[in-house]
């Protein structure tokens, strides 16, 4: 089983090294991803998933740094490589894909010199050869006529066409994960769900593995195999998209899902969760969540719940290890 | 993009005409020519006389159209003071100026845009905070100053480097040029240097500036998301897209250093058109003022060109026009 684990992070800490002293940002997680497997995380602004996407591309940006975990790629542990080694991996083991397709490309180089300078990064390949390859992954990101816009530059693309020009890079070469974060939050829907159908066939055919990066439950239910919920720099539940999206477990995730609006059931107020995320260096003691649960019990307060494996998931939430109610232990 | 260059062109004539109007109130109306020429103890008689064979008898427009009729084909008349051709006599002057200017301006790039560079790589470095200190000083400290202090430390103190002119010269047609002979290359060094200083500092920190922020861009954390080189990221996408600014910049700074290097070549008394204008001040001297105006004004006018043509070059956003 191990070997076929595209990503496995154990136990991911991130802190914000600040005057005022340290603050974890991020604190304890875990997942695993198999090749060709899509995993959606998602969770409020804040909650830590893109600072989560970057440690594993490591683009950590500075004060921010890896304060404990590891992060496996194949098996391999990357995230204590020295730097010229993970600049090594980006984009050729591990790619990336980000919000804004619109300043993702360099404004002053053809998108066909940026697609080779990426190749021929990675792969021994004359230019000539570069240059083939890179109107291969246009035609397969979908560019109509790959040998005329090979030469044009990124102002020249429509925002969709410039996402697939991105993932193009991203996949460039051949990468085994592609971390992709808020990827189509910037386009209009119909775009929208063109991007998201072209990365599902790149986790098909190719066998990339895709962490998507999201707060947009839509997304997650056209895409995703697998969710992992984010609430305060933890993941509170992880399971697969349908158990997550109509059987939800922790009181977080079932509030979550409860606030998608939907056309049968129309409310004059939209629901909410009571009170908001509290920011890094506020969280309370005990389960972050106890302030806004509506089952919260004494032990919440002060027992952070560990997390739980339950069947092909995990949840972690005193109410399914033992009720909230009981005293914190001895 | 033809219309664009085309559009620039239509602009660029009318700057001359505007800077020649000037130039022509200048050279018509900033004293009487007629007593400048003739002396204040000619008769009536010779006045008529000089007025009609200068044409000042005509309407103000016809005259205007004569000057510029003169102007085009670069006759601005006879200097007062020397009796020669004023497009002659600045000709003679442009090469030393020119030179000066263009190597002050290759040794400001040549070391301003790699300093910038590294202040901008590493904000926090002790080296970097050096420089930005001493570029702060390039910045605040007077030019003139700057050539006394070299004059006292390398032509007093140390006697290594001639303190005024330009040393041997070789004639290359109408041009006259110093890089060609050891005196007049030793004799560039310090005036070079004195006019480097402020170029340097200032391109120095518009390059930080620009470049910090451009490191900031999306794009810049996408390039290491493709697992570029830092070199890469660094110099072919941080660096190209930080220029713009810095191209406009020194396009606008190579214009005034040759209608400005006048404290410079005062100071060293390099015999370029600077110190030209100001002997042509001091002596009153409208026709060389008026042509030199005329000069100023088409070099800007020309040096803008260049600098929306580098534009167009570097940047394929403005190509659309």
């Amino acid at each position: 089983m191990t070997a076929a684990l595209a990503l496995d992070v154990r136990d991911l800490s991130i802190v914000f090294d600040t005057r005022r002293g340290s603050m974890t940002a991020v604190q304890e997680v875990s997942f695993t991803l198999a090749r060709g497997e899509v995993l959606g995380l998602v969770g409020e602004s804040g909650a830590g998933k893109s600072l989560t996407g970057n440690a594993l591309i490591g683009l950590l940006q500075a004060p921010g740094r890896i304060a404990g975990g590891e992060v496996h790629l194949d098996g391999q542990r990357i995230d204590a490589l020295p730097p010229e080694a993970q600049r090594r991996l980006r984009g050729k083991r591990i790619g990336a894909i980000f919000q804004d397709p619109l300043t993702s490309l360099d404004p002053l180089m053809t998108v066909g010199a940026q697609l080779v300078e990426t190749i021929r990064t990675h792969l021994p390949l004359s230019a000539p050869a570069a240059r083939a390859r890179a109107m291969d992954l246009l035609a397969e990101v979908g560019i109509a006529d790959p040998a005329g816009r090979y030469g044009q530059y990124p102002h020249q693309f429509s925002g969709g066409m410039r996402q697939r020009i991105v993932i193009a890079l991203a996949i460039a070469a051949e990468p085994d994960v592609i971390v992709a974060d808020e990827p189509t939050t910037a386009l209009d829907v119909s775009v929208q769900a063109q991007i998201l159908s072209l990365l599902r066939r790149l986790a098909r055919d190719h066998g990339t593995a895709i962490v998507l990066v999201t707060h947009d439950m839509g997304v997650i239910a056209e895409i995703a195999d697998r969710v992992a919920v984010m609430y305060a720099g933890r993941i509170v539940e992880i399971g697969p998209v349908t158990e997550v999206l109509h059987a939800a477990r922790h009181p977080y995730t079932a509030g979550l899902m409860g606030l998608i609006p939907s056309l049968s059931r129309r409310a004059d107020r939209l629901p909410q969760i009571a009170g908001s995320m509290p920011r890094p260096g506020q969280w309370p003691v005990g389960c972050s969540f106890h302030p806004r649960c509506p089952s919260a019990g004494p032990r919440c307060a002060a027992d952070v719940p560990r997390p739980l494996s339950a069947d092909d998931g995990m949840v972690a939430c005193h109410l399914f290890s033992g009720g909230t109610l009981s005293p914190p232990a001895p | 993009m033809i219309t664009l260059v085309l559009r620039r062109l239509g602009s660029v004539l009318l700057v001359m005409l505007v800077v020649s109007g000037m130039s022509f109130l200048i050279f018509n109306y900033l004293g009487d020519p007629v007593n400048n020429i003739l002396g204040v103890n000619a008769s009536l008689n010779e006045r008529e006389e000089l007025r009609r064979t200068l044409g000042l008898d005509q309407p103000s427009y016809v005259q205007f159209w004569h000057f510029l009729q003169r102007a085009v084909v670069g006759d601005f008349g006879i200097s007062y003071r020397n009796r020669l051709p004023v497009l002659e006599l600045i000709l003679s002057r442009l090469p030393a100026t020119v030179e000066l200017v263009m190597c002050a301006t290759v040794l400001a790039l040549g070391v301003g845009i790699p300093m910038g560079v590294y202040c901008a790589l590493r904000p926090k470095g002790a080296f970097s905070r050096l420089l930005q200190m001493i570029s702060l000083v390039g910045i605040s400290i007077p030019q003139f100053l700057i050539g006394m202090l070299l004059i006292l430390i390398f032509s007093v103190e140390l006697r290594w480097l001639s303190a005024f002119g330009r040393g041997e010269v070789v004639q290359i047609g109408w041009w006259s040029t110093g890089l060609l002979t050891d005196s007049g290359r030793k004799a560039l060094i310090m005036p070079v240097i004195t006019l480097a200083v402020f170029q340097i500092s200032m391109i120095m920190r518009l390059v930080q500036g620009e470049m910090q922020e451009v490191m900031r861009a999306d794009f810049i954390k996408f390039a290491r998301a493709r697992g570029l080189t830092d070199r890469s990221v660094h110099l072919r996408h941080a660096l190209r897209n930080s220029l713009l600014p810095v191209v406009t910049v020194v396009g606008m700074q190579i214009g005034s250093l040759i209608a400005f290097a006048i404290v410079c070549e005062a100071v060293f008394q390099w015999p370029g058109v600077g110190l030209l204008i100001l002997q042509a001040i001091e002596y009153a001297d409208f026709p060389v003022m008026a042509a030199y105006l005329a000069m100023v004004g088409f070099g800007f006018a020309m040096i803008n060109l260049t600098v929306d043509m580098i534009y167009l070059f570097i940047d394929p956003r403005m190509r659309r026009g």
